[in-house]
């Protein structure tokens, strides 16, 4: 993703979700579209734009306020051969689908024997600012880590957002597709033509010598934030991202942290048996090198997530917390480091305006 | 009345070889059943077992009105289900062992029973949750353009959860072939409806949602039959749309488990007395020649002992079962 193909050309994330789905419809005519207001004007903030269009309210359709059955109808098609696509506008409704994912989707290929597959994709959107507050805002997919037979992904920029949607798509299991609203708008280059990001092979987004920051989903555009600023103060911070939760390449980060020795997490979630709590006792009880493991993780405060900008700033991580922490893992005996917030504040964020 | 509704209905009289293939059914059914109750107190069958012993014509009388590429969607009281469509006896029996060569290989047992080969669709063990399951495959057939439907199995516990309305609104907004079929056995474990409903007019408020309902109930088989093939016959054409039938029945023996529990206070066995005097299994039994029902019993006797045998004979499954399946491919 760093180099461009020669087909590649600069695209939002947003418009990658669009694009994949589109050419996966085009592809297999197994594939369909549902879930609350996919087929009206906003499309999902853009991102089943066309779709209704070209492929017709049988393959991209609304569905009834629901989501306990419509889930359970996406499994029962996926059971009878389709690749269905749940779309959910915020992942907090996800919690109106549990019996189903938890109960059905993720047990249906060991409980059954290996009779049945089921192939769907639950797509669901993490909120963030303008007072999307507690119930548009929660980062959940460790709930869904915890279940086996559920596959968790969450891509952090637009190459990958239409890489593992494709994947996903393509996959004969059910998968937690995560998005962020606030990546909708961040560009970067991707292929004109059908691809898929492998799930279970992370990335080194920027290599580094000082301390290993694992980002998860938006939190990787923070921690690279971080990076630069930590950078500026001589600071050399490796930066991966996992990509896919479930499964976890935790390969990768172990051998980096074999070479640091440092390891800090950043989740776009709670750290209480979070990503970044796996992730850590993932490491730890691999032994990098045999030397001791430095190890933090960085996510929402332990509060319900407040509406108001004041308290919302509180409730994030950000790039300059994140480089602070990072920093003082690295010269604990330094005087501790705060880089100017607006310093570091990120050109992604500063361009969504509400009220969605 | 629709034309094919009408012919439906018309033939609704059973020939003596409908009666004795439901015969058949009813009585695999229940010595099947019976037999797993005898062998239970040995605790070779470490699975909970929810018997639907006088529960039979449900599943017989609905599965008679279906074709074999047709689809049933059981309860995790589901044997009858399983076997009245042509689900694999010895597989099911080994499953209840816990046997390598059972249904789902030992993974689910007597509550995730499944038999893909005869269109059985998996069971549940949490209440209502496979309705919408169904209603999705339902939605397959309908995209696919097949005349194939689904029979959705369910209880009247299930009827109170809210995926049971969501459900029945999605299929009859999309107009899906679903034969929606409430086995109403008045309890939900033990709880009897008065506790749980406000009304009883179940088929009402199905019919509310623009759904065809009707109640029977008095468990008749026959009746069962005709009405479920008066109502899958549209089900299969253009315009298709959900069917609902609450068959009223009882469950003779306790909740889960292989006794009688007349004893325990929640209900008396005055109340199964009218249940028994109107048996289905010795109703059709008496109208069949005594020289076939006597054949028909004692073939079924052979193949329940064979499935006991293939499962008391069949390995558990191997260690390395364990990790299998959790992901396709």
């Amino acid at each position: 993703m760093s180099s461009p193909a020669s087909n590649a050309r600069l695209l939002s994330y947003v418009d990658a979700l669009a694009e994949a789905v589109a050419q996966e419809m085009r592809r297999d005519a197994s594939v369909f579209v549902f879930g609350c207001d996919v087929d009206d004007h906003k499309a999902i903030q853009g991102s089943t734009r066309g779709l209704v269009e070209e492929f017709g309210v049988e393959r991209v359709f609304n569905t009834p306020l629901s989501e306990d059955a419509m889930a359970g109808v996406a499994i029962g098609a996926a059971m009878a051969g389709m690749r269905p696509i749940h779309v959910h506008i915020r992942m907090d409704f996800l919690m109106l689908c549990m019996n189903q994912l938890v109960n059905i989707a993720a047990k249906s290929r060991y409980m059954y024997g290996g009779q049945v597959k089921v192939p769907l994709v639950v797509r669901s959107v993490i909120g963030k600012s303008w007072g999307q507050g507690a119930q548009h805002s929660q980062g959940l997919h460790a709930m869904f880590m915890h279940v086996p037979g559920l596959k968790v992904v969450a891509p952090s920029n637009a190459h990958d957002a239409k890489g593992c949607l494709t994947a996903a798509i393509r996959d004969d299991n059910p998968v937690i597709f995560v998005e962020h609203r606030l990546l909708y708008y961040a560009d970067a280059f991707v292929p004109e033509e059908p691809y898929e990001v492998p799930f279970g092979k992370a990335r080194v987004c920027g290599a580094g010598g000082d301390v290993t920051m694992v980002g998860v989903s938006n939190m990787l555009v923070e921690c690279l934030r971080a990076r630069e600023l930590l950078a500026e103060v001589g600071i050399s911070a490796e930066v991966i991202d996992p990509i896919s939760l479930v499964p976890l390449d935790i390969e990768t980060i172990v051998r980096s942290v074999g070479r640091t020795g440092r390891l800090l997490v950043v989740d776009n979630a709670w750290t209480c048996c979070g990503a970044s709590a796996e992730i850590v006792a993932g490491v730890a009880e691999r032994a990098a090198n045999g030397r001791p493991l430095q190890a933090r993780r960085m996510g929402y405060a332990p509060v319900t997530c407040p509406t108001t900008p004041a308290l919302e700033a509180e409730f994030y991580p950000d790039p300059a917390k994140i480089a602070h922490v990072a920093h003082a893992m690295v010269r604990p005996d330094a005087t501790p480091w705060r880089p100017d917030r607006r310093h570091a504040e990120l050109a992604y964020q500063m361009k969504f305006r509400g009220p969605f | 009345m629709r034309l094919e509704v009408l012919s439906a209905l018309l033939e609704r009289e059973p020939s003596s070889d409908d009666l004795e293939r439901i015969y058949r059914s009813l009585r695999l059914i229940r010595r099947a059943e019976e037999e797993i109750a005898r062998i239970y107190p040995s605790d070779k069958i470490k699975s909970p077992v929810h018997l639907s012993i006088g529960q039979e014509a449900v599943a017989v009388g609905v599965c008679e009105a279906l074709r074999p590429d047709d689809v049933v969607s059981p309860t995790y009281r589901g044997h009858a289900a399983l076997l009245a469509k042509g689900g694999s006896l010895k597989g099911m029996m080994a499953e209840l062992y816990g046997k390598a060569t059972g249904l789902t290989g030992g993974k689910g047992g007597s509550m995730h029973l499944i038999d893909m080969s005869h269109n059985v669709l998996g069971a549940s063990a949490v209440v209502g949750t496979t309705i919408p399951i169904a209603v999705g495959y339902a939605l397959a057939f309908k995209r696919m353009k097949s005349t194939r439907v689904v029979a959705a199995f369910f209880g009247d516990g299930a009827t109170e959860e809210g995926v049971f309305a969501e459900s029945l609104n999605f299929a009859s907004l999309h107009r899906l072939p679903v034969l929606f079929v409430c086995e109403n056995n008045a309890y939900a474990i033990h709880t009897p409806i008065a506790k749980r409903w406000a009304t009883d007019r179940l088929a009402e408020r199905v019919a509310s949602y623009g759904i065809p309902a009707r109640r029977i109930d008095d468990g008749d088989v026959l009746e069962i039959r005709a009405q479920a093939t008066a109502a899958v016959a549209p089900m299969r054409g253009r315009e298709g749309g959900p069917h609902f039938l609450e068959c009223r029945t009882y469950r003779w023996r306790e909740h889960v488990g292989p006794n009688e529990d007349y004893d325990a206070g929640y209900r008396s066995r005055a109340e199964l007395a009218p249940w028994q005097r109107n048996d289905q299994l010795e109703r059709i039994g008496v109208l069949l020649a005594a020289g076939r029902r006597a054949a028909v019993d004692a073939a079924i006797e052979c193949e329940i002992a064979d499935a006991i045998a293939f499962a008391e004979g069949s390995p558990f499954p191997e260690r390395e079962a364990l990790f299998t399946d959790v992901f396709a491919g």
